[in-house]
């Protein structure tokens, strides 16, 4: 394949990836979509999963996003992720005590904001928990 | 002229300013490695997320139903500036000169006839400010980022000024905060906030048709998202900014104070010593010539 398209991910904290990619596929809330270079222009909600970067016709590189947004240009792809981080770095403890926090989140939650907020952190580390047995 | 005592007690005031002074430098600049790689890491996310919008807010160009944060209010009548400024002084042009431009903006704009707000962010601009403008100053925030300016802080300030905007109290909103560039240099930036500002730049063609965006799930529910996001990540980024340009301001003021009181040491030493040999000539003459005159 001659054509890329190039792939960018950012954190609040900071840009984690920025490369010429053949493909990426990212876990969109209607569905894991992959972008190719010419994709039709797009914005959607990410939601927490892993982001799969392929060179050729190989997974280069899993990234765990625990939500965002992506643009998809037809020469771009940009992921902004609330956070992220390699597949590899994961851990099942870690996992696992995002699960407890969550959990307990969920049970002093009182309001309905925090209720929101603590369902969300539960679907991250689901989602984490996903990740680490893949 | 000083005598040789006041001298001394000169040299030995000058010379404990130099050690705190030169202190200070080193603690700013310590805080400014900290601040800046904050800044600078803050950058990319902050220039995508308005990339992001602004193909959202293009694509909805003409359209009602968008959100208001990001379309505004529709008038032009009453503006709030958000003054990013320091708690602190000691930092060279720093405060001044974020208050020159505060302080030239208002004058323009109170001169179009619009209503003018300042939000104050930092101490040191609400006073600067308030011998002038007092009376158009609202309810600000202080001693945010002690240890570091966290997103949660930002995003207080830009609560703030939703709920602001959603009480109606301004149709317009400008941050001017301090870019970081250098240690020594910062460059004063007006940033506009609500309504969001569109770029001139068209949308690009697309395989001879206008590239029409797709969005997932929906435009509504994606900007309900965004926008609020949005504001918080840039004032979270212009909170940093202007962090790292105080530490930056800092470490060269006091850089040059430093200087200064090491002139000014060499000065008054090179003044003690010469009225010390004053001095001791003169006694020796009045002995000699009391000699003499036996």
């Amino acid at each position: 394949m001659d054509e890329h398209i190039h792939f960018e991910l950012v954190s609040p904290a900071k840009l984690l990836i920025s490369a010429a990619v053949d493909m990426v596929v990212v876990p969109g809330t209607e569905g894991d979509f992959g972008a190719l270079p010419r994709h039709a222009p797009m914005i959607t909600t990410v939601r927490p999963g892993v982001i799969d970067v392929y060179t050729g016709t190989k997974v280069s590189s899993r990234i765990f996003v625990s939500g965002g947004f992506a643009e998809v240009t037809e020469d771009r792809v940009t992921v902004l992720a609330e956070e992220a981080m390699p597949v590899r770095e994961l851990t099942k403890d870690m996992a696992a005590a995002r699960k407890k926090s969550a959990k307990e989140a969920l049970d002093d939650a009182r309001t309905e904001r925090e209720r929101i907020l603590a369902e969300h952190q539960a679907a991250v580390a689901e989602a984490m928990d996903a990740a680490t047995a893949g | 002229m000083l005598s040789l005592k006041d001298l001394r007690l000169r040299i030995t005031s000058v010379k404990s300013t130099r050690k705190i002074t030169s202190a200070m430098k080193m603690v700013a600049a310590s805080k400014l490695r900290r601040a800046q790689a904050a800044a600078e890491s803050a950058r990319p996310f902050a220039q995508r997320m308005e990339r992001m919008l602004g193909t959202l807010a293009a694509s909805l160009a003409g359209q009602s139903g968008a959100p208001r944060l990001l379309a505004g209010s529709g008038r032009d009548r009453v503006h709030l500036i958000v003054m990013v400024t320091a708690d602190r002084g000691l930092c060279g042009g720093f405060n001044s000169s974020i208050v020159r431009e505060v302080r030239r903006m208002t004058g323009d704009l109170l001169a179009e006839g619009k209503q003018v707000k300042i939000l104050p962010v930092g101490r040191k601009g609400r006073e600067q400010i308030r011998r002038d403008y007092g009376a158009h100053l609202i309810d600000g925030f202080e001693q945010l980022g002690r240890r570091g300016i966290t997103f949660p802080e930002a995003d207080q300030v830009a609560n703030a000024v939703t709920a602001l905007f959603e009480a109606e109290e301004f149709d317009v909103c400008t941050v001017v905060y301090n870019r970081f560039q250098s240690a020594i240099a910062q460059v004063v930036t007006r940033q506009q906030l609500i309504p969001f500002p569109l770029s001139a730049e068209p949308q690009r063609e697309f395989g001879g048709a206008r590239a029409v965006t797709e969005f997932e799930p929906n435009e509504e529910d994606i900007l309900a998202y965004l926008v609020p996001r949005n504001l918080a990540v840039q004032m979270f980024r212009s909170m940093l900014e202007s962090q790292a340009s105080e530490q930056g301001a800092r470490m060269t003021a006091m850089d040059n104070a430093t200087r200064n009181a090491g002139d000014m040491i060499n000065r008054l030493t090179m003044q003690y010593n010469r009225s010390r040999q004053a001095q001791i000539t003169k006694e020796l003459i009045e002995i000699i010539s009391g000699a003499e005159a036996l």
